[in-house]
C-alpha cells in the first residue's frame, strides 16, 4: 500500500510543527503568585473587584476541589499535573479600566490581527470564496469578545447589542453589573461539585463571556469569543454563561489558539447554556490550541466541561465543534433535555495528528416528553494519534417518546493511529427510540490516486477527501467560519500553508 | 512527431513481472487502440503511464514530449497533459463534482504557471461541455460519482477530459458496463476531442467500442508485450478469430 504509506510519511513529517498560530506576544503582565490556595482565590476575586457572594462561591468550590480526585476513565495518558506549579491568573498591564479599544496595548491588538480576528467595530467579515453558482457572498456583522490569558481585552458592537437588549460582556463585568442574573444562573447547569476540572474552574475562573438575550429577541448578529493563552505556565480557566430567555435566539462562536511551548499548558473551561421556553442557542467552537510538536512535546491539555440545559418547553440547543488542536482533549458538550419537546444536537469534527489524544463526545439526557436529539460525529486520526468518541444517550422514566439518532464515522490515515467508539445507551422508558450507526474506514488509496491523476498534490487530495468526509458537520457552522474551519482542517493534516 | 515513446518497459507488481519489455510509439494526433485478453497487462500499462504507486519499473523508459515521464510525480504528469479515464471511477462523498473540477483544473493551471480561471469563465466552460455530454446541472452539485450510473460516471470522465484539454488521453475499458446509448454519447464526446495535437490510447477487450471511436493504429497485447500492430482492420480480424492465436505467439 505505497500510496497510503507515502501519505502517512508526509503527514508524519509535516503535521504539528507547522502550527500557524505559534507566535508569542511580548507584553508586560501581572500575575498571581504561583500555586493554588485560598489566598490565590482571594487575590483573583480582589483583582476583579468581586462582591463577597462571588468570593464565597469560589472558596466553597475550592474546598470541595481539595477533596476530589482527577478522573481517569478517559482514554488519554499524560504525566501527573502539579497544580501548585501553575499560575492561576495573568493579566496584561495596564490594569486601569479600559473604556475604548484604543486603550488596548497595541501588541495585543496586533496579536488578534495576526489571528485574523477583527476587534475594530468597523470590521465586517467579508464572506467567503464564492461558491460556484451562488450569488454574492453575504456580509454580516460579528460581535467579538477577546480574552487574553485571564482577562477580556475587548468586546465589540456593545452599543448596538445593547439597543436590541442583548447583554454581551466579559463575565467579570457581568458579576458587577448584572449580579442578579449571574447569581440566578451561574452553576445551575454545571454545579460547582460537578467534576474535578469544573470544580477547579469554579474556584479560579478569571474571565470569559456572559450573554443574556431577553424574551422574544433574536440576537441581531453572531457573537464570538476568541481565547488566547499567551503567558508561560499559566492555566486558563474561562467561564462562559449564555442565557436565551423565552423565545430568544442566539448563535455564538468561540475560537482558541496558543503559542508554541515546550511545556504543557492547562486549559479547563466551563460553559453553561440555558434555553427557556421556545428559545434556541447555537454554540460553535473552532478549537485550535497548540497541539504539541511532532515528538509529542508541549501542547495544551484541554479539559473542558460544556453543558446546555433545555430548561423550557420547545427549546433547542445545538453544539457544533471543530477540534484540531490540543495535546489532550477531554470534552463532552452535552444537553439536558428537560423541557417537553426540547431538542439537543451535537455535530463534531475531531482531527488528531502527531501524538494528539482526543477523548470527546456528548451526553444527551432526555428528561422531558417528546424530546429529540441528534449526534453526528466525525473523527479523523492521523500520525500516532488516538481519537475516541465517547457518547451517552439516556431516557429517564418520564421521557416518553424520546428519540435519538447517532452516527459516528471514523477515518484513519495511516496505520499507527487509532479510532475508538464508546457509546453508552440507557433507556428507562420503553417508548424511547434510539438509533446508533458507526463506521470506521481507512482513507482509500484509489480515491487519493484519482485526485492526484487529476492534478491535485497528495496533500491536497487528503485535504479534499477529509473535507468531503466532514461536510455534514461543516454545514452546521456559520458560513464565514465554515470556510475558516475548512482551511484549518487541511492545514492540520497537511502542515504546508499556501 | 512522437508524443509518447515507451521503450522496452519492464514492470513488476509485488515481485511478479507483469510487463516484459513493452515497446510502443504514439505520434501526436493519433488514436491507438490496445486490445488484448484479460490479464494481458493493459490496465497495468495505463497505471504506469499515469504514475500510480505500487508498480516497480525494473527496466526501460517512457518519454512524453521527449521528457522522462517516469521521473515525474503523478500530479506533475497530469499538469503536463496525461489523462487517464478510469475503468472504475471512484466516488468521493461530500465533495461536489463542481468543486472537484475547479480544484483540479486550478491545481493543473497553477502547476503550469497559468492563472486560475475566474468563476464566471469556469462556470461557462463547464456548462458548455456538460451540455454537449447531456450531463444535467444538478449532477454537478452531487458528490463526485456518488450515486452516478455507470454511464454517468463515464460521461463525467469525458467531461474532465474536455475541461482539462490533456494532450494524451488514455481510456481504460470505457465501454465496460455501458449500454449502446450510453456508449454512443461517451464516444461522441471523445471523438469531439480528437485533434492534431492530441493523442489517445483506447484500451478495450472488445471490438465494439472501435466502431464508435475509430483508431488509426491497433495493437494486440498478450502476456505483457505488444505482439502485433496494424491498421483498424486488425480489430475486425480479431473479432473473427479471437485472441487464442496470440496467446501462443507471446
Ligand atoms: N495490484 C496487483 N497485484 C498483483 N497482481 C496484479 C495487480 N494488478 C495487476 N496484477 C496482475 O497483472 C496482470 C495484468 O493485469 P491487468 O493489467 O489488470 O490486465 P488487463 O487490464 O489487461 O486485464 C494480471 O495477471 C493481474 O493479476
Ligand atoms: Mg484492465
Amino acid at each position: 500500500m505505497p500510496a497510503v504509506q507515502e501519505t502517512v510519511d508526509r503527514v508524519r513529517r509535516i503535521d504539528v510543527d507547522q502550527y500557524r498560530y505559534g507566535f508569542e506576544t511580548v507584553i508586560e503582565s501581572e500575575k498571581a503568585p504561583k500555586g493554588l490556595s485560598e489566598d490565590t482565590i482571594r487575590y483573583i476575586s480582589g483583582k476583579k473587584n468581586e462582591p463577597d457572594w462571588m468570593l464565597q462561591w469560589r472558596l466553597e468550590a475550592y474546598r470541595r476541589w481539595l477533596t476530589m480526585q482527577e478522573p481517569t476513565w478517559a482514554r488519554v495518558d499524560y504525566p501527573k499535573i502539579d497544580f501548585q506549579d501553575l499560575y492561576y491568573y495573568s493579566a496584561p498591564k495596564p490594569k486601569k479600566q479600559l473604556s475604548s479599544i484604543d486603550e488596548i496595548d497595541p501588541e495585543i491588538l496586533k496579536t488578534y490581527e495576526k489571528l485574523g480576528i477583527p476587534l475594530r467595530e468597523v470590521a465586517i467579515l467579508e464572506g467567503v470564496e464564492p461558491v460556484p453558482g451562488a450569488g454574492s457572498p453575504e456580509t454580516r456583522k460579528i460581535a467579538v469578545d477577546a480574552v487574553f490569558d485571564s482577562v477580556s481585552v475587548a468586546t465589540t458592537f456593545k452599543e448596538e447589542l445593547k439597543k436590541a437588549g442583548v447583554i454581551f460582556m466579559p463575565i467579570s463585568e457581568a458579576i458587577r453589573e448584572h449580579p442578579e442574573l449571574v447569581q440566578k444562573y451561574l452553576g445551575t447547569v454545571v454545579p460547582t461539585s460537578d467534576n474535578f476540572y469544573a470544580t477547579l474552574n469554579s474556584a479560579v475562573f478569571s474571565d470569559g463571556s456572559f450573554v443574556y438575550v431577553p424574551p422574544g429577541v433574536r440576537c441581531p448578529m453572531e457573537l464570538s469569543t476568541y481565547f488566547r493563552i499567551n503567558e508561560r505556565n499559566t492555566g486558563q480557566f474561562e467561564r462562559t454563561l449564555i442565557i436565551a430567555d423565552k423565545g430568544a435566539y442566539v448563535s455564538y462562536l468561540e475560537g482558541c489558539t496558543a503559542p508554541q511551548r515546550d511545556e504543557n499548558q492547562l486549559h479547563a473551561a466551563v460553559v453553561e447554556l440555558v434555553a427557556h421556553d421556545d428559545a434556541e442557542i447555537k454554540y460553535s467552537t473552532v478549537q485550535n490550541w497548540y497541539p504539541g510538536n511532532s515528538e509529542g512535546v508541549g501542547g495544551i491539555y484541554n479539559f473542558v466541561t460544556k453543558r446546555g440545559d433545555c430548561r423550557g418547553n420547545n427549546s433547542k440547543i445545538s453544539w457544533t465543534q471543530v477540534e484540531t488542536g490540543s495535546a489532550i482533549t477531554w470534552k463532552y458538550p452535552s444537553c439536558i433535555l428537560r423541557g417537553d419537546n426540547s431538542r439537543g444536537e451535537f455535530y463534531s469534527i475531531a482531527i488528531s495528528n502527531g501524538y494528539q489524544q482526543v477523548d470527546s463526545g456528548t451526553k444527551m439526557i432526555h428528561l422531558g416528553k417528546n424530546t429529540t436529539s441528534r449526534i453526528i460525529s466525525k473523527g479523523i486520526a492521523a500520525g500516532r494519534s488516538q481519537n475516541t468518541y465517547r457518547g451517552l444517550v439516556t431516557a429517564h422514566r418520564k421521557a416518553t417518546n424520546a428519540r435519538n439518532f447517532t452516527a459516528c464515522d471514523s477515518l484513519l490515515i495511516g496505520d499507527k493511529c487509532g479510532a475508538h467508539t464508546v457509546p453508552y445507551i440507557e433507556a428507562k422508558n420503553s417508548s424511547a427510540t434510539f438509533e446508533h450507526e458507526a463506521t470506521t474506514s481507512k482513507i482509500s488509496e484509489d480515491v487519493l490516486f484519482y485526485c492526484v491523476q487529476r492534478g491535485l498534490s497528495q496533500e491536497e487530495a487528503v485535504g479534499l477527501v477529509v473535507n468531503g468526509f466532514v461536510k455534514d458537520v461543516l454545514q452546521q457552522l456559520p458560513m464565514e467560519f465554515a470556510v475558516e474551519a475548512q482551511k484549518l482542517i487541511s492545514i492540520s493534516l497537511e502542515g504546508s500553508v499556501g | 512527431m512522437a508524443l509518447l515513446e515507451i521503450k522496452n518497459l519492464q514492470v513488476r507488481v509485488e515481485e511478479r513481472e507483469i510487463l516484459h519489455g513493452l515497446t510502443l510509439t504514439i505520434d501526436a494526433g493519433k488514436v491507438h487502440a490496445i486490445m488484448g485478453p484479460n490479464g494481458s497487462g493493459k490496465s497495468t500499462l495505463s497505471h504506469v503511464i499515469a504514475g500510480k504507486p505500487g508498480y516497480e519499473v525494473t527496466g526501460g523508459e517512457i518519454l512524453f514530449k521527449g521528457e522522462d515521464l517516469l521521473a515525474m510525480a503523478p500530479d506533475e504528469r497530469a499538469a503536463k497533459g496525461v489523462f487517464l479515464a478510469f475503468q472504475y471511477p471512484v466516488e468521493i462523498p461530500g465533495v461536489a463534482t463542481m468543486t472537484f473540477l475547479r480544484t483540479a483544473l486550478n491545481a493543473q493551471r497553477k502547476a503550469r504557471g497559468e492563472e486560475e480561471y475566474s468563476t464566471p469563465d469556469f462556470l461557462k466552460k463547464v456548462r458548455e461541455i456538460s451540455k454537449q455530454l447531456s450531463i444535467p446541472q444538478d449532477m454537478l452539485k452531487r458528490g463526485v460519482n456518488v450515486g452516478f450510473s455507470g454511464g454517468e460516471k463515464k460521461r463525467n470522465e469525458v467531461l474532465q477530459m474536455a475541461l482539462f484539454q490533456p494532450s494524451l488521453c488514455i481510456l481504460d475499458e470505457m465501454d465496460s458496463g455501458l449500454d449502446i446509448d450510453a456508449l454512443r454519447i461517451a464516444a461522441d464526446g471523445v471523438n469531439a476531442l480528437r485533434s492534431p495535437e492530441r493523442s489517445m490510447v483506447v484500451i478495450t477487450h472488445y471490438q465494439r467500442l472501435l466502431n464508435y471511436i475509430v483508431p488509426d493504429v491497433v495493437h494486440v497485447m498478450s502476456k505483457g508485450r505488444v505482439v502485433k500492430s496494424g491498421g483498424k482492420e486488425l480489430a475486425h480480424e480479431l473479432e473473427a478469430s479471437g485472441y487464442a492465436q496470440f496467446e501462443d505467439a507471446a
